[in-house]
């Protein structure tokens, strides 16, 4: 048997008092795939931090071993730790946006990684960083070098990064969440090319991730982490088709996935929404004369029906927002029609548009930043009843217990602040929130993607028992095609601002008309492993 | 407009939990406990100060400190320093306060105002500017020779000064809120701007206020000693610890007391702000919470 | 790029026109009638009119006022009222010692406050933090006018290290100059390191737990390199914004430090001419700091273009 490259016996870390990891083991031999899956706070990136001795603020070692090729590294110096991280072992971390420095050129911080560790000198570090950059799957990598990462797209920017992880050929590459700030057809090819480079160079591959499938599919073996432990250890295939623990079940089943049976179709067709031929254009402030002019939406049509919800799906940049805050009345559309229970809403103004908008209530993606910190859950609830004027005191305070009780929360969160909530309570408040003025219309944009998988399962639980007793339409927009599967009666597939596909979510879903659609398929990841 | 329950409760909320951790911060502690001293001093001058600040005693200039009756002994005119720091204290308070109520008057609505209204901005953003351009102690210097010397000139003249950075500061929240996805939802309810402005912006951006008063605080009081100092602020017989300093300056070689005192009452009222401010500061920030 | 300077560069412009406004307003709204002041207070009303219309008082105040721009771009403020020198040469023989004192002031306050602020930063939690902070903790609160006094009283006058009061000019005698200038230029320049060590730590503190410098961490990296390539670099953009600021308060520290060490400063002359009434000045020397600010501030802006990458393709980030 090989000796295993990195291995971790019973890690226990804690920031200051409060334990983090608690009795952690696991090993990666060498050329091995291992995903660590865990939800937020389940502590697999700190686990991954532990290893290269970069724990954040008052984070520490407070047991077990780590050994690197058998040599315990669990308290080693500083000159130790830098041979280590870079040369033995390489990250890719997880937000593109944050992890390169801003202010200096992105080839200088590639080949900053071969002069750390001596490798070659600054000419040749300058020459070996093109060609890095090359291999990472930059185009014109020579003349990409020299400039600096506010000139890269996200995508462009993780590919630097693993340039730089890789750049001294490490016999390990840590991988945190390498992809979940991207669109997930970029997903795809970043993976694809980080899965070719490490097979290539048999580097060993430790990858850190939120989300069970990518893991199944990217991974010999899974390590499933919750609350600091080890929840279960297996092969990708096994863990994922016949998880041993009630949590990996727990956790298997929520994830939303193309498979879910689709909704019973619901027989009212009365239309709720109507969008006809509507666009949006920004002027853009050119950089050379004139400038030209944007279309963010371009002719986009659809319409939801009463009960029923139609969802906008596409990545970064397609529209599918700004489609939403035109419908909301947040932004004016400069062309097209609106039509809200078939009274046009494009050009509203005063008392019309207000009762128009007390038919409709959004739901937001980020429940931590829509709702006002300092108000208490009472005030929040009840704040489109006293905009709209509904009632008095005494009403509303009933009103709030009742529309609490619709979202399952229990009425003694009335008197708390957000933040002493949980991202899912929360959400929970926020679609109280919209409920308050008995909408007939919920335009939900993105309300699930910030949770995590088990809390996004009876989120989505909650709207669509809530469509079923309320008789209430939702306007669905989402990137994530597994979350529309399970929630949306027709779906629309949007890129660049125009509907590429549209119809009932059985027949785009299964079987698209669209390469675009067809693509977004096959990006989901885990979509084969769950098939199969 | 609908009168809530809602509003003292929140700001009562969170000032709770604020003061939790002022309350381990041992700097805002101390920060505090000088605070109240300075406080207590300013306010009960009348009632602690011995003598009346410009009763002269001809016949005991120059006493040492300690001397029976002059705790802090005496000036050139046998004025009791104690009494005229007492005083003297009384007097940068009320300037300093003053100006922050001038400051925060003008500057914060103007701020939440160019916040939310871009063509206000413009406008808003160059009188800014404008102000800025004119270094504080030249405007005060020009105001105090229009208007005259005089406490409450000396107020108005260190309040205008702070306008503009409380602008900036607060109109920078200003910005920072409206894009917020609360302020949206409250858009698609059809809140009005003032409802919005009232009830979401504003008391977001109070911890940043509060902050900022603080720092204007300090400032004045430093501000005004440097004008009495000069002569263009509060003028004689009342009592300064500006003037104070520029009386001592002309007789430091004989004797330094009148000169040392007066300065060590600034310093500590400064030191009061600063450190109760910073504490304040570090307890309001979020990311600095531990 | 360009258009974000061009912007600028017209906001500037802007600025200074509206501040000849208010100055020149704001002269006229001093108390008491220049033209009596001129003649004498005795003087018989054809006299004083004489006066006025020399002064050219009696036009139509617009008329006034494109003269004294007119005048004033050409370097031409008139006469002092009180001794008939021309204005501009008393602005030319007290600018430089402003001028000298400002920037060795400003250059102490830099040095001092940076390497402050990076102990400050890199020894989070350890004695060398609690100094430097206790530093500009003590800076900010004492008011720096007090402590020249007792700089003057001990240092100069009882230990007769320094000169208590004088100039002499640094091109003329470099080191008696400087010598002449150091106790001064420290006093004001005490809080000013104040406040660029505060930033330069707070913005240091940032930068040094940021998402890219942990990554710069697991390339191997040393702590030293990180500190100095990444974090520091980063802090200069901090420190250059605050340097454009602080120049405000030190001219109206430069004020106070001029009176408490003699020096022929401008602020000597602004006090002087502000209780003598002598309005041409006093327009002239409002009118030359103002302009100064906001020149300065604007070779700030371009300056950021330099040290950050992002402003040069983006015009303003933030």
């Amino acid at each position: 048997m090989t000796e295993p490259l990195l291995e971790i016996n019973d890690l226990e870390v804690s920031f200051g008092d409060t334990p983090a990891v608690r009795g952690v083991s696991l090993s990666v031999a060498p050329g091995e795939r291992v995903a660590v899956v865990g939800q937020s706070g389940s502590g697999k990136s700190t686990t991954a931090h532990a290893v290269m001795g970069l724990l954040p603020g008052s984070g520490r070692v407070t047991g077990g071993t780590i050994r690197w090729r058998g040599e315990d590294i669990t308290h080693a110096g500083e000159n130790r730790l830098r041979r280590l991280r870079g040369r033995e072992v390489g990250l890719v971390p997880q937000d593109p946006m944050s992890n390169l420095n801003p202010v200096s050129r992105v080839g200088r911080q590639v080949a900053e990684t071969l002069l750390a560790h001596r490798i070659c000198g600054r000419r040749e570090a300058w020459a070996r960083a093109v060609e890095l950059l090359g291999q990472a799957g930059l185009t014109e990598p020579a003349r990409r070098a020299r400039q600096y990462p506010h000139e890269f797209s996200g995508g462009m920017r993780q590919r630097v990064l693993i340039a730089i992880g890789l750049a001294c050929r490490p016999d390990l590459l840590i991988a945190d969440e390498p992809t979940s700030a991207l669109d997930v057809t970029v997903q795809r090819q970043i993976l694809d090319h980080l899965d070719g480079l490490t097979r290539e160079l048999g580097t060993a591959l430790l990858l850190v991730t939120h989300d069970l499938g990518l893991a199944a599919e990217r991974a010999d073996r899974v390590v499933v982490m919750s609350e600091g432990e080890i929840v279960e250890t297996g092969a990708a295939k096994q863990v994922l088709t016949a998880p041993r623990e009630e949590y990996t079940q727990r956790l298997v089943a929520a994830a939303p996935s193309l498979k879910t049976p689709s909704r019973r179709p619901v027989s009212s067709s009365d239309v709720v929404l109507e969008v006809e031929h509507v666009s949006k254009e920004y002027r853009l402030r050119g950089q050379r004369g004139r400038g030209g002019v944007l279309r963010a939406v371009d002719d986009v049509s659809f319409t939801v029906e009463r009960g029923r919800t139609t969802a906008i799906v596409g990545e970064s940049g397609s529209g599918k927002t700004t489609t939403a805050r035109m419908v909301l009345g947040l932004v004016p559309a400069t062309d097209g029609r609106i039509r809200l229970d078939g009274a046009e809403l494009a050009g509203l103004h005063g008392a019309r548009l207000r009762a128009a908008r007390q038919t409709m209530q959004p739901v937001f993606q980020d429940p931590y930043a829509s709702l006002d910190p300092m108000w208490t859950v009472e005030r929040i609830v009840t704040e489109p009843l006293r905009t709209f004027g509904v009632g008095d005191r005494g009403s509303r305070r009933v009103k709030v217990a009742e529309l609490l009780d619709q979202v399952a929360l229990p009425a003694a969160l009335a008197q708390r602040y957000p933040n002493e909530l949980s991202g899912g309570q929360r959400q929970r408040v926020a679609i109280a929130r919209a409920l308050a003025l008995g909408p007939r219309l919920v335009v939900c944009d993105e309300a699930v993607s910030a949770l995590d998988v088990l809390v996004q399962d009876q989120i989505l639980g909650l709207l669509s028992e809530l469509q079923r007793e309320l008789g209430l339409s939702y306007l669905f927009i989402s990137h994530d095609l597994a979350v529309v599967r399970s929630l949306a009666h027709h779906v629309l597939v949007m890129k660049d601002g125009r509907v590429v596909e549209q119809g009932p979510v059985d027949e785009v879903l299964t079987a698209p008309s669209d390469p675009y659609t067809r693509q977004l398929l096959d990006a989901v990841p885990g979509a084969t492993a769950f098939a199969g | 407009m609908t009168i809530d329950a809602g509003t003292p409760v929140p700001l009562a909320r969170v000032r709770g939990r604020t003061l939790g951790r002022l309350v381990r911060n041992p700097m805002g502690v101390a920060g505090g406990v000088l605070l109240l001293i300075v406080l207590v001093a300013g306010v009960f001058a009348p009632l602690l100060a011995p003598y009346a600040p410009a009763e002269v005693h001809f016949s005991t200039p120059f006493q040492q400190p300690g001397t029976v009756g002059f705790g802090l002994g005496t000036d050139d005119l046998g004025r009791d320093i104690l009494s005229r720091v007492l005083y003297g204290t009384r007097a940068s308070l009320e300037v300093g306060a003053l100006s922050v109520l001038f400051a925060v008057a003008l500057g914060v609505p103007l701020g939440l105002l160019s916040g939310y209204w871009r063509w206000l901005d413009a406008i808003v953003s160059r009188l800014a500017d404008l102000m800025l351009a004119f270094p504080f102690l030249i405007l005060a210097v020009g105001l105090a020779a229009i208007n005259g010397g005089g406490l409450a000139n000396a107020a108005v003249a260190l309040g205008i000064a702070q306008i503009p950075t409380m602008v900036r500061v607060v109109r920078a929240d200003t910005l920072r809120l409206k894009e917020t996805d609360f302020v949206l939802a409250a858009h698609t309810m059809h809140a009005g701007p003032w409802r919005i402005l009232g009830q979401h912006v504003l008391p977001n951006a109070l911890p940043v206020i509060i902050v900022q008063a603080t720092v204007i605080m300090p400032a004045a009081v430093l501000g005004e000693a440097i004008l009495s100092f000069l002569g263009l602020g509060i003028q004689p017989p009342d009592p300064s610890l500006g003037i104070m300093l520029s009386d001592a300056q002309q007789y430091l070689f004989r004797t330094p007391w009148p000169g040392i005192f007066p300065g060590i009452a600034l310093a500590v009222i400064c030191l009061g702000f600063n450190l109760f401010g910073d504490a304040l500061r570090d307890a309001l920030d979020p990311k600095t919470s531990r | 790029m360009l258009r974000h300077l061009l912007h600028r560069l017209w906001q500037s412009a802007l600025t200074l026109v509206l501040a000849s406004v208010v100055v020149f307003i704001g002269v006229r709204a001093l108390p008491g009638d220049p033209a009596t002041a001129m003649a004498g207070e005795q003087a018989d009303p054809a006299a004083i009119a004489a006066v006025r219309a020399q002064l050219g008082l009696d036009d139509p105040l617009p008329v006034q006022y494109f003269k004294f721009v007119g005048h004033a771009l050409t370097g031409d403020f008139g006469k002092s009222v009180r001794t008939g020198t021309p204005v501009r040469e008393m602005i030319g023989a007290t600018l430089p010692v402003t001028v000298q004192l400002a920037v060795f002031a400003m250059i102490i306050a830099v040095l001092a406050g940076m390497a402050g602020g990076v102990v400050a930063a890199v020894s989070r939690g350890r004695w060398p933090e609690w100094a430097a902070n206790g530093f500009s903790l003590l800076a900010l609160s004492i008011p720096t006018f007090w402590l020249g006094i007792l700089a003057v009283l001990y240092l100069s006058v009882q230990l007769g290290w320094f000169p208590a009061s004088g100039y002499v000019s640094p091109f003329e005698q470099p080191l008696r100059g400087l010598y002449y200038l150091a106790l001064p230029a420290v006093i004001l320049g005490l809080a000013h390191a104040a406040v660029v060590q505060r930033q330069t730590r707070s913005s240091m503190v940032e930068t040094l737990t940021a998402d890219f410098v942990r990554t710069a961490r697991a390339k191997g990296l040393g702590r030293g390199a990180v500190v100095f390539r990444y974090a520091l670099r980063n802090s200069l953009i901090v420190v250059t914004t605050i340097v454009g600021l602080q120049l405000g308060g030190l001219i109206a520290g430069a004020v106070v430090t001029e009176r408490i060490f003699s020096l022929p400063g401008i602020g000597k002359l602004t006090l002087d001419s502000v209780f003598t009434r002598d309005y041409p000045v006093i327009q002239a020397v409002v009118l030359v700091i103002t302009s100064a600010y906001i020149v300065i501030n604007l070779l700030v802006d371009f300056l950021y273009t330099v040290i950050d990458p992002r402003m040069r393709v983006s015009g303003r980030t933030r």
